[in-house]
């Protein structure tokens, strides 16, 4: 899952296509490192992804110490642009306050554009239990399940992040980490539809709206599977939170399959279907409900989003300290600080995700009261309703029902 | 070589007379000494990972393993399902890489012609149009091709005016196409079509043109007999250095196709980060360098340019 640019980035979209390119560049993409070939420079990380061949659990030696006393600081893996930034001092304002009360230096690094790109990266060091020179990862719910499953985090000691209490409660048990002992939520999202509200003028009110003749070649889905596949699945009447297997999955590929080859869907895509939305050749997509906050609040109110009404999909990040990490308890102050309502606030203002902590509405209300209104940052229990959680595949599933969806999207 | 070669004659010539043997292999070793560097890297950084990845792709998955655990076998029915499931994406990559560098050669050699020996005499001319032709590497390929995408998006003035003329039909587009993929391959790699055929026409000796107009020759025959057999060696390694990278570009592929332009470095990406399926991806790797070989090698014997190898 990819982030959308935040308030203050130039609004024409070319400028803003180089500021992300240049953003990405920054930390050494995939697209960036494999686009040198694609054989050469991608079998570094070959070597280093299948050098130990993923043994689950590892072999480690005991669990490593925790020099935080000593080493005042704390080193953080975000995606990009997903924290409160300022231009003009170029700092992050929170971590600054939070190095300023506790002494903790935080290294900082928008080192995640890609679930798997990152795993990829790092999951021969964290297989054999080694400092992936990260303290805090941050990933989303199906691969934080499967490092957690694989014993690559640290459990969290919870009396070292007294507001972690503040978690939604709809947020506190989840199926990959029972009783959140190894992972807290940073942001959370909604997939769903969205549309150019001057050509569309009807709007979308259900996935199948997408398929409309005057829509033919300007519609994009999502390359991230469980949520195009997802939102598919609940047109059909499935609850993609329960207990459904090869059958509904297939049939809503089959969809899927059908208007790609009919020429319907124009492009299978990240973050990027956000330009096409900009430029026009998208007029409607299946999309996440940041980037259109954000696509709105720099171009204009433009679009809208909405969760169609069979429902849309819900995920989450969620902050992890990886096995070799020897600043525990500083990664653990820095994830207590970010529970509080008042900062958490202070970052939805500008990455506005859904935020995972209790308070923060009331938080916002004092200085910005038109976000603590909004629907897809802080929503109600009706909206929430209408979102699911994308069941927990087994590792089996998971490999032949991306394999499946590669295929049909032309990989 | 001829630095290395005039090097250790210096040495040699250094010596006294009687001891001519010994300055002799002092002389070679010294060679290879700075050879060394080269090929610790290449064979840190080439002959390792090839191996690794030839071994990676004869891999088989682990029954009832994590995604992406893989145990080390032989198993190589990993390349008959790689190339039965993904010849269209290998054939595409060819056939996009073979027009983008005919295409390439056909906008490049009149630019290095012109540059070379039209413009020669002319410094400021000569030095100004080669600035212009590497201008385009001042910034980073991915960033111009995102700005192609602006440039031929359905509501720009270009798609416009291409519908206007009939062209395009009236809902036609550019992006997300297989037209605009070729076309973004040859623009990237025309730097790289040029530059060889330029510094090969550079050299070209003006006497051999007026001895063609001695021998009655006119332009066009001159041309034909003699300045295009003489600018062959530039031609071969433009051509190459456009086809090999092209075949296996992606970015292109992404960010101006759709899902029917896939290319095969989309695949292996796809394979390698989306689905952890690292011995499929090994395989087509395995494939595709293997079959950019064998390309070349068959159009560098016809064009009887061995010696560039």
């Amino acid at each position: 899952m990819t982030r959308p640019l935040p308030r203050g980035v130039p609004a024409d979209p070319v400028v803003r296509a180089l500021v992300r390119a240049q953003l990405a560049s920054r930390s050494v993409s995939r697209r960036s490192v494999l686009a040198a070939g694609a054989g050469s420079a991608g079998v570094a990380a070959l070597l280093a992804a299948c050098g130990t061949g993923g043994t689950p659990g590892g072999q480690r030696s005991g669990p490593v110490e925790d020099r935080s006393a000593d080493e005042k600081q704390v080193r953080w893996a975000n995606w990009t642009l997903y924290l409160d930034y300022d231009d003009e001092s170029q700092t992050y304002p929170t971590l600054e306050r939070f190095t300023e009360q506790t002494g903790i230096e935080v290294d900082y690094a928008e080192d995640i554009d890609d679930n798997d790109a990152y795993y990829g990266k790092v999951q021969g060091q964290l297989a054999n239990g080694q400092d992936i020179g990260q303290d805090i990862i941050t990933l989303t719910d199906w691969m934080a399940g499967r490092v957690i499953r694989l014993g690559y985090t640290q459990p969290l000691d919870k009396a070292n992040i007294p507001n972690a209490s503040n978690l939604l409660p709809s947020l506190q048990d989840v199926s990959f980490d029972p009783g959140r002992e190894h992972s807290l939520t940073w942001q959370s999202g909604f997939g769903g539809v969205a549309w150019n509200k001057a050509q569309v003028p009807n709007g979308i009110r259900t996935v199948s709206d997408l398929w409309a003749p005057e829509l033919a070649g300007r519609v994009e889905v999502l390359s991230e599977m469980r949520d195009t596949v997802g939102l598919i699945m609940l047109e059909q009447g499935v609850d993609v939170a329960g207990e459904w297997g090869d059958d509904e999955f297939f049939a809503a590929l089959e969809v899927l399959e059908q208007q790609i080859s009919s020429g319907q869907i124009r492009q299978v895509k990240g973050n990027s279907y956000a330009e096409d939305l900009v430029s026009g050749d998208a007029l409607a997509v299946i999309g996440w409900s940041g980037d259109i906050t954000v696509l709105n609040f720099e171009n204009g109110e433009n679009w809208e989003f909405a969760l169609p009404e069979a429902g849309g999909t819900l995920w989450s990040d969620n902050l992890m300290i990886p096995v070799g990490s020897p600043h525990k308890a500083n990664a653990e102050a820095l994830i207590d600080y970010y529970y509080d309502p008042e900062v958490a606030a202070e970052v939805a203002a500008y990455v506005n995700y859904i935020c995972p902590v209790e308070g923060a509405r009331e938080a916002m209300d004092a200085f910005d009261p038109s976000l603590a209104e909004n629907p897809l940052i802080f929503p109600d229990d009706a909206t929430l309703a209408r979102s699911h959680v994308f069941r927990a595949l087994s590792a089996e599933e998971e490999t032949r029902y991306n394999d499946e969806f590669q295929s049909v999207i032309g990989n | 070589m001829s630095i290395v070669s005039a090097l250790g004659h210096g040495q040699g010539g250094g010596g006294t007379s009687p001891a001519v043997a010994a300055p002799r292999r002092r002389a070679r070793g010294g060679a290879y000494l700075l050879l060394a560097p080269g090929i610790a890297y290449l064979g840190l950084f080439f002959v390792i990972p090839v191996v690794a990845l030839l071994v990676t792709s004869l891999y088989v998955p682990v029954p009832g393993g994590e995604v992406g655990q893989f145990a080390p076998a032989f198993e190589w029915r990993n390349y008959t399902a790689a190339l039965a499931t993904y010849w269209p994406q290998l054939v595409r990559s060819f056939a996009y890489a073979f027009v983008a560098t005919v295409a390439a050669l056909a906008i490049g050699y009149p630019m290095a012609y012109v540059i070379a020996v039209r413009a020669r005499g002319r410094p400021f001319l000569q030095g100004l149009l080669l600035v212009l032709v590497i201008a385009p590497f001042f910034t980073s390929f991915i960033l111009r091709t995102i700005a192609w995408k602006q440039i031929l998006a359905d509501e720009s003035f270009v798609v416009s005016a291409i519908r206007a003329v009939g062209l395009l039909p009236p809902d036609g587009r550019l992006t997300a196409t297989g037209f605009a993929v070729v076309a973004g391959l040859t623009y990237n790699f025309l730097p790289f079509m040029t530059l060889p055929i330029y510094a090969n026409l550079e050299r070209l000796d003006p006497r051999m043109l007026e001895a063609g107009a001695d021998l009655y020759a006119d332009g066009p025959t001159t041309f034909r007999r003699v300045t295009l057999p003489l600018s062959l060696p530039g031609v071969v390694s433009g051509t190459l250095l456009t086809f090999i990278p092209a075949s296996g570009d992606f970015v292109n592929s992404v960010l101006l196709g759709n899902t029917s332009t896939t290319m095969i470095g989309q695949v292996v990406d796809s394979r390698f980060f989306k689905v952890s399926d690292y011995p499929t991806a090994a395989a087509l790797s395995v494939v595709l360098m293997v079959a950019i070989l064998v390309l070349v090698i068959a159009y560098v014997r016809r064009a009887g340019t061995e010696e560039l190898l």
